[in-house]
This record gives structure tokens, C-alpha cells and sequence, in this order.
């Protein structure tokens, strides 16, 4: 609740501080690190602004790039359903978010939506070099297969109207992630579009991480692999001796 | 209650978790069998990825087997040779079976190879052991009947490098149990299972160990095998959950504790007819999975890893 209040406090000032800075667009997060601890059930990071003039909010969420590989299962030896062509898709965002202030298939043009990846059907979505070259449509598929499947992840969305005007240049909305959200690092890109146009952006870092405890064990089991296996065993035996000598004596 | 999972990355519900491992606990102590092949597919259930199932699965196994084999250690009930001839096999196995693992979970065929080795082994040892109740149990109405050879002789037995096993009575080329513990080892590493359900009928039915022995001995190998593969999974591929393995490890020594009570009281042939049924049902359940048209036939993975 502090911290609210404190945003809508920094909000409203920079309310007044934009006439004198000209600026079109004002915008940041009411926090640039989402943690992951132990009991994370998903986060939302506020994010407020000011815009100069008039115009659409645009918010467009990208999570850190990275090569996904898409495959289909088909019916084999006739009777089971097994993986067969792939693939794979470079430096696909792992997480994207699209939202705006109106529903943006009415007004925004596809040209626009094109060169700045707004929504999902809209992601430049390359394959990967080196994988022989497959039909338009055959492609075409696995790219919508990509999109369709992050979807139903919760890793890709598109949420319009989401974006609320607070007064004609006050806005804010919420980025919510849920609790399957890829790690890593993050960038929030902020548009100002008037009549079809890109009047004013704005790009800011957002960092989603392990903390404390998970943290340590993610890299542990990382960095030191084969100590980590040492000490899952004796861990593991310790558990079944100590159980055993328990139940013993009771 | 939920809890983030650091490695299997996803969020489970503690008490879920706990119950899962209470239950399967109680089931292996009123069976007598390692639970293995319930909780790796059960983990796939909850939508733990399966290469952090079979590997922490491998961490428990060696928490619920260690005292067990302690135990029958103490009473003379492990063939130390056979065991240490099993081991070698068992360690050439499942460091193979987690080599193999990490090829097929590259080419994207790690799901099926797992789901097809549960539903033919288990359908294997779950249709024998149903049919073997099943007699024992029409036996006990009808006591006549022919009696079973004391020894057959296999072609086998005609193997070279015979050893002498004194525990077991026995005069066998050491490749039988060298093959059958690299066998169970394989299985091991690619299902995340301890291989129990595998190792004593074949200790039984191919070595011709004596029943007496047959147990501890499986439990000896098991320990040492499950602990290579869990560091083998948590070296090579890092698929060894430790919150996981500890939430599941407290569950099942509680579970196994109120089992092997209550298992004491129920009559031995109803138990294994009901171990069938469910070895069966597992069983049942993957094989659909495999022959009908999933929803969606695509499914994304991330590539090379993080």
C-alpha cells in the first residue's frame, strides 16, 4: 500500500513536471525486479505515466530471446503418436505482452503493428539458420503452432483496454505474470500513437529473477553440478537413516 | 500452500506433494515394492518436466531403500558377491541409460522412449503378477496340484566365467547377473524407477537365487544404482530437484512406515492381485496417452537448453 501511494505521489509529479520538460511520454515501473521466491504465485508490476497531448497508450512486454524449438507429433507404425518434424524458431521472445488503451485492431494500421510487433500474430518470428527449408504454409503452421501454444502457456497475450487513462495524461495499468514466467531479462517498450502514428516511445529494463533460497539451489545445481549430485545422495541417505532410527524407538 | 520448485520451475501445491509421497510411501510399505513406478509417472501428471521427474524420483528412491537395505544387510540377508557382480552391470546401466536419456531428450523423444518402457514393462510384470495371484489364489481352494520343478536348466547356464556364489547357493556364469543389473540399470536411469519390480523376478526366475536372499541383495544394488544415477542426472543434465526430493522424501518414509503395518495384516495373494490391478491401471492409463490423437499434435521446448 506504501509503495502505491508512493507511485501515485510520483505519478502526480511527474503530472506537473511534464508541461515544463515537453516531453510526450513519461513512463516507469513501480518496480524494475520481480523476484521469484519460494512461495511466488505469480507478481504484478505497476506501470504509470504521463503523456503530452493526445494519442493511445500502447504497452508492449518482451521476456529475454530464446530459441524455441516447435515439433509435431504424428500418428507412427499406425497406432502411436509420436514427435516427428521440427523446428526451431531463434531468438523468439519468451514472454510478450501486448496492451493498449483501446482495442488496437480497430484503429492501429498493420504497417505500424508490423514494425513494432504489436500483438502476437505480429512477432518477427525467424527460423533458425541451418534447418532445411520447409513449405510457406509448412512454416507457417509451426509459427502459429509457436504463438498458439505460448498462449495457452500464459507466456503470450494480448489484453486490450487494459491500459486506463486516469485523467486526459495520466495513465496506468498492471503487467501481470504468471507464476510459469520465464526468467530473465526483461524490456517494457511504451508507445504514444496519434493518428496512426508513433508520436513518442519509450523502453525500460525489467529484470524477472530467482532470490534467495531458490536462487542458491538453481545455481548450485549449476555451477557445482557434480557436488550438488554428492550432496543430493547423502542428503538422501541421511533422510532414510534418519527416518529409520525415528521410527525405531518410537 | 504452494511452493516454487528451484530446478523443475513451476509452483506445486506442499501439501499435494506431501500426500503424493505419504501415499505412494504406504503403497511401497504394504507391497514391498519401491514406488518408483507410481511417483515418476504421477510427477509427469502434476506437469513436472519428466527428465526433473525420473531424476529426482532416482534422489527418493535412494532415501526409501537405504534403511531397508541396512536392515536385511544386518540380518545376513544380502549376497554381498551377487550384489557387487549385480552392481558393476547396474553402474555400466544406468550410466549408459542416462547417456541415452540425454540423446533422446535432444531429438525430442524422451517423453515417448519413457512412456513406451513404463507401458511395456509394466504391462509385462503387471499381466504375470495377475495371472500368479490369480492361480495362487484358486490354488489355495483347490490344494492339488502338479509340483514345480526344484531347477530347470536354461541354455543359460551353459555361459562361461563361472563364480560360485555361497550366499545363494549357486554356480553361475557371471554374465547372467552382470547382464540382468545393466539391464535394470538402463531402465533405471531412463524411468526413475529403483528397477525392483524388474530385479527380483529375475533374480528369482534367471539366477535362481533363493527367495531368502532375493530381497536384500535387490535393495544393496538399488541403493548404489539410484545414487548413480541421481548423480549422474544432476552432473550431466542438472534434473535433480532438491525441494522436490525432500518434499516427496518426508511423505514417503511416513507413508512407508504406516504401510508396512498395514500391509502385515492383509493376506499375501489379495496384496499382490491389488498391486497388479494398479500396476495395470498405471499402465493403462499411458498407453492411451500414446494411441489417441493428442489435442494439440505441437508442443514447444525450449532449444540446447538455458
Amino acid at each position: 500500500m506504501a509503495r502505491l501511494r508512493l507511485t501515485v505521489l510520483f505519478a502526480l509529479s511527474l503530472l506537473f513536471a511534464a508541461p515544463a520538460a515537453a516531453q510526450p511520454l513519461v513512463a516507469d515501473l513501480s518496480d524494475h525486479l520481480v523476484k521469484i521466491t519460494l512461495g511466488f504465485e505469480g507478481s504484478e508490476v505497476l506501470l504509470f505515466g504521463a503523456v503530452e497531448g493526445g494519442g493511445d497508450v500502447v504497452v508492449v512486454v518482451y521476456g529475454p530471446p530464446e530459441n524455441i524449438t516447435v515439433r509435431r507429433k504424428e500418428k507412427t507404425a499406425g497406432i502411436i503418436w509420436m514427435n516427428r518434424d521440427e523446428m526451431v524458431f531463434a531468438k523468439a521472445p519468451a514472454f510478450y505482452q501486448v496492451m493498449a488503451t483501446r482495442p488496437i485492431g480497430d484503429w492501429l494500421p498493420d504497417a505500424l503493428r508490423e514494425r513494432h510487433q504489436i500483438g502476437p500474430q505480429y512477432l518477427s518470428l525467424k527460423l533458425a539458420p541451418g534447418q532445411t527449408a520447409a513449405s510457406p504454409d509448412e512454416t507457417r503452421l509451426f509459427r502459429d503452432a509457436l504463438i498458439r501454444r505460448k498462449q495457452i502457456l500464459g507466456h503470450y497475450s494480448e489484453s486490450v483496454g487494459t491500459v486506463a487513462m486516469l485523467s486526459a495524461r495520466l495513465f496506468r495499468t498492471g503487467v501481470r505474470f504468471p507464476t510459469n514466467v520465464p526468467t530473465g531479462a526483461y524490456t517494457v517498450e511504451v508507445f504514444l500513437i496519434d493518428k496512426g502514428e508513433v508520436v513518442s516511445a519509450q523502453t525500460t529494463p525489467l529484470y524477472i529473477s530467482k532470490v534467495g533460497v531458490l536462487a542458491e539451489i538453481f545455481h548450485f545445481a549449476h555451477a557445482y553440478a557434480a557436488l550438488y549430485g554428492i550432496l543430493a545422495i547423502v542428503l538422501a541417505v541421511l533422510a532414510g537413516l534418519g527416518a529409520n532410527a525415528i521410527f525405531r524407538k518410537t | 500452500m504452494n511452493v516454487y520448485l528451484p530446478i523443475a520451475e513451476i509452483s506445486v501445491n506442499v501439501l499435494l506433494l506431501l500426500g503424493l509421497g505419504t501415499g505412494v510411501g504406504m503403497m511401497s510399505g504394504v507391497f514391498g515394492v519401491g514406488g518408483g513406478f507410481l511417483m515418476t509417472p504421477l510427477l509427469m501428471f502434476l506437469g513436472i518436466p519428466a527428465p526433473v521427474a525420473v531424476g529426482t524420483e532416482a534422489n527418493q528412491i535412494v532415501a526409501s531403500s537405504v534403511s531397508g537395505a541396512l536392515a536385511h544387510f544386518r540380518r545376513g540377508n544380502v549376497d554381498i558377491k551377487m550384489g557387487l557382480v549385480l552392481l558393476i552391470g547396474g553402474i555400466l546401466g544406468s550410466t549408459l541409460g542416462v547417456a541415452l536419456f540425454k540423446l533422446l531428450r535432444s531429438l525430442g523423444q524422451i517423453d515417448i522412449a519413457i512412456k513406451l518402457a513404463y507401458v511395456v514393462f509394466l504391462g509385462i510384470i503387471g499381466g504375470l503378477m495377475l495371472v500368479e495371484s490369480l492361480r495362487s489364489i484358486q490354488r489355495k481352494r483347490r490344494p492339488a496340484g502338479p509340483r514345480r520343478k526344484l531347477h530347470e536348466h536354461h541354455w543359460f547356464h551353459g555361459l562361461p566365467f563361472k563364480i560360485r556364489f555361497r550366499r545363494s547357493k549357486l554356480y553361475i556364469s557371471a554374465l547372467l547377473p552382470l547382464a540382468v543389473g545393466f539391464f535394470v540399470g538402463v531402465l533405471a536411469a531412463i524411468m526413475g524407477v529403483g528397477g525392483g519390480f524388474i530385479m527380483v523376478p529375475a533374480m528369482i526366475y534367471i539366477l535362481g537365487m533363493p527367495t531368502s536372499v532375493v530381497i536384500g541383495t535387490s535393495l544393496f544394488q538399488i541403493v548404489f544404482v539410484t545414487a548413480n544415477v541421481t548423480f549422474l542426472q544432476a552432473y550431466q543434465n542438472q534434473t535433480v530437484d532438491l525441494l522436490l526430493g525432500l518434499l516427496l522424501m518426508v511423505g514417503g518414509v511416513l507413508g512407508a512406515q504406516v504401510g508396512t503395518r498395514v500391509g502385515a495384516r492383509l493376506p499375501g495373494e489379495r496384496l499382490r492381485f491389488l498391486l497388479a490391478a494398479m500396476v495395470l491401471a498405471v499402465c493403462g492409463k499411458l498407453l492411451i496417452d500414446l494411441v489417441s490423437a493428442p489435442s494439440d499434435a505441437f508442443s514447444l521446448a525450449v532449444a540446447g537448453g538455458h
